[in-house]
């Protein structure tokens, strides 16, 4: 093989290797900070207070950003090979609106808070995420008519996402006693995590992930076009189907226990695409790595920049994210060609 | 029990179609289409804007919903598997998105699909296979870039090499000249007549009608039905084809080859 092909292979196989190596220091750089500063991760071999602090809170905490970051990741690189479409984002499509709607209909119907760490309610509230995405991206898809008008799609996700919204926050209205925790649960935040959320994001991850690599053939078929794809003897239903529950199941799963964190799933793919050209079935892994890096950081900085005040992980992802959502797509037009 | 067609015969025809009607939205553009192509011949299908060559192409391959029934190589195309059709076919359409991200490498890899059991990655006849196909058609020495970073006719010579990669008994290709430059819509037909020679297939609509002119056989369409059907030396075939041009062109011989020029 020549240089020039394996150059690919050697540049995702680096990029791979890079975002573990920052995956290990945030994850322990996070367990390290705190709103009490460093003193916790020194304190914690003779002060079982601050031992406590960091496996209870700061540890579950951090993996589950890294986890969450992992799923949204997973889901937007399913999503823009799924739709063909460069833009398609969880967040985007509308399926985490219809994935907090489920969180916040299964809460006003069952008076369960976002802050449970029972087994079952975690399972719950995390069915009922996966719900209503499902349903979200299924009426996205429905107005849209089909993934083929690029500008339609992100209208359709962009109109399901507010009407869902809106829902949204009429239940809550309507229930003021889970409307506190449930606001800062919307604004995305990582606060909320503890072991369970992050055994049951663990295991949806791994799930996710080995359906979407099994799938991979299909996303890179559908890069040629849905009739190349058909003619290479893709069973492109059934393979669509699937592709749209690992989408739909990521989303869920991360806002269930993490609330709506927007942009991680958009800006990791074409993060990863810009470094390294790959097939899916290495983009996929290596778009999840980039997603848990990028919220992790986030975390970091949300948990540091106003200590000891917090900011939600939301508010900054929606920033930076939206920061980079405009300047690709000024980049694109620059470069003459529409999205 | 439908009485299977005799060996001889299976073993001349590569596609027969009986009565093939298919629709675009709730237009019908394919009224009742019975046509066999032979095997080891280049059929060209040509005719007119909106005469449904393309949308013929794509019932020939499976690819559109359409009534009345196709047999490849003497199978009913309906009931066969997916893969095992795919194996036997392959189809090059025109206008498909192009795959910006992935390598000209791994965009060929994709037409050994077919080949590779699921989740296997792909064997060294996959890999051979592959590099035949990109030499075939002069895209070896940029198998490494993405396709987002070549031009309109190299891009094309990338997707030909996917669809000669299958190594498939039939090849269906849509305008599969679009964007190449003479030199290599010379390499396309001397490429062509290989298969050919080996065997193989083709079938393809051409715009350009002089080059459709260089196949065996032709296929001359219009409003959606198939007005002739013809050895391209034939009198006959150059009469059709110069009719279902509104006589605006007009067929020359020249140099041992047959021409096609405006009528002026």
């Amino acid at each position: 093989m020549s240089r020039s092909f394996t150059r690919q292979h050697r540049k995702a196989f680096w990029l791979a290797m890079g975002l573990l190596a920052a995956s290990a220091a945030l994850l322990l750089l996070g367990v390290s900070v705190g709103s009490t500063g460093f003193d916790s991760a020194l304190a914690m071999r003779r002060d079982p207070q601050a031992l406590l602090i960091v496996l209870d809170i700061r540890l579950p905490r951090t993996l589950g950003a890294w986890l969450a970051g992992a799923l949204l990741g997973l889901a937007g690189a399913v999503a823009q090979g799924l739709f063909r479409n460069p833009l398609a984002d969880p967040y985007l499509l509308g399926s985490a609106s219809g994935a907090s709607l489920g969180v916040a209909g299964a809460m006003a119907l069952f008076g369960v808070s976002p802050l449970a760490t029972s087994w079952l309610t975690r399972l719950g509230l995390t069915g009922a995420a996966f719900v209503g995405a499902v349903l979200a991206v299924l009426l996205t898809l429905l107005l849209a008519k089909g993934v083929q008008h690029t500008l339609r799609l992100l209208l359709a996700g962009v109109i399901v996402g507010v009407v869902l919204g809106a829902v949204t926050s009429l239940i809550l209205l309507l229930q003021p006693d889970v409307m506190q925790a449930m606001q800062s649960f919307m604004l995305g935040s990582t606060g909320f995590v503890g072991w369970t959320a992050c055994a049951i994001m663990a295991a949806v991850f791994a799930c996710t992930m080995v359906a979407a690599w099994m799938m991979s053939h299909a996303l890179d078929g559908l890069a040629l076009g849905e009739a190349t794809a058909h003619s290479l003897g893709l069973a492109l239903p059934q393979m669509r189907a699937a592709l749209v529950a690992v989408l739909a199941l990521g989303t869920g799963t991360a806002v269930a226990q993490t609330g709506l964190i927007s942009f991680v799933g958009l800006a990791a793919p074409h993060l990863v695409r810009s470094v390294v050209k790959t097939t899916h079935g290495r983009l996929i892994g290596l778009a999840s790595l980039m997603g848990a890096v990028l919220l992790t950081a986030a975390d970091i900085l949300a948990r540091g920049l106003m200590a000891p005040q917090e900011l939600p992980v939301g508010v900054l992802t929606a920033v930076l994210g939206g920061t980079y959502l405009l300047w690709l797509m000024h980049r694109h037009n620059g470069r003459g060609s529409g999205l | 029990m439908t009485p299977t067609p005799k060996k001889s015969a299976m073993q001349l025809i590569a596609l027969d179609a009986r009565r093939v009607c298919a629709k675009l939205g709730n237009d019908e553009v394919l009224h009742g289409i019975s046509l066999a192509l032979l095997r080891a011949r280049w059929t060209s299908i040509v005719g007119p804007n909106g005469a449904g060559k393309s949308t013929l192409l794509k019932a020939l391959a499976g690819l559109l919903a359409h009534s009345g029934q196709v047999a490849l190589l003497g199978q009913p195309m309906a009931r066969m598997r997916g893969r095992d059709r795919a194996r036997q076919l392959s189809w090059l359409g025109q206008n498909e998105s192009s795959a910006d991200d992935l390598t000209a490498y791994d965009v060929a890899m994709l037409g050994r699909l077919p080949h590779q059991p699921w989740l296997a990655p792909p064997s060294a006849g996959d890999h051979a296979a592959v590099e035949r196909a990109l030499r075939a058609t002069q895209a070896w020495e940029w198998r490494g870039r993405p396709l987002g970073q070549l031009s309109g006719g190299e891009r094309q010579r990338v997707l030909l090499a996917r669809a000669l990669a299958v190594e498939a008994e039939v090849l269906l290709m849509d305008e599969p000249l679009a964007n190449l430059d003479p030199p290599h819509q010379t390499d396309w037909l001397l490429m062509v007549r290989q298969l050919v020679t080996s065997g193989k297939t083709v079938v393809s609509v051409l715009h350009e009608i002089s080059f459709a002119l260089q196949a065996d056989a032709l296929v001359v369409m219009n409003h959606g039905r198939v007005t002739h059907q013809g050895d391209c030396a034939d009198a006959a075939t150059h009469r059709a084809l110069e009719d279902v041009f509104d006589h605006r062109i007009a067929v020359h011989h020249l140099a041992g080859q047959w021409l096609a020029l405006p009528r002026i």
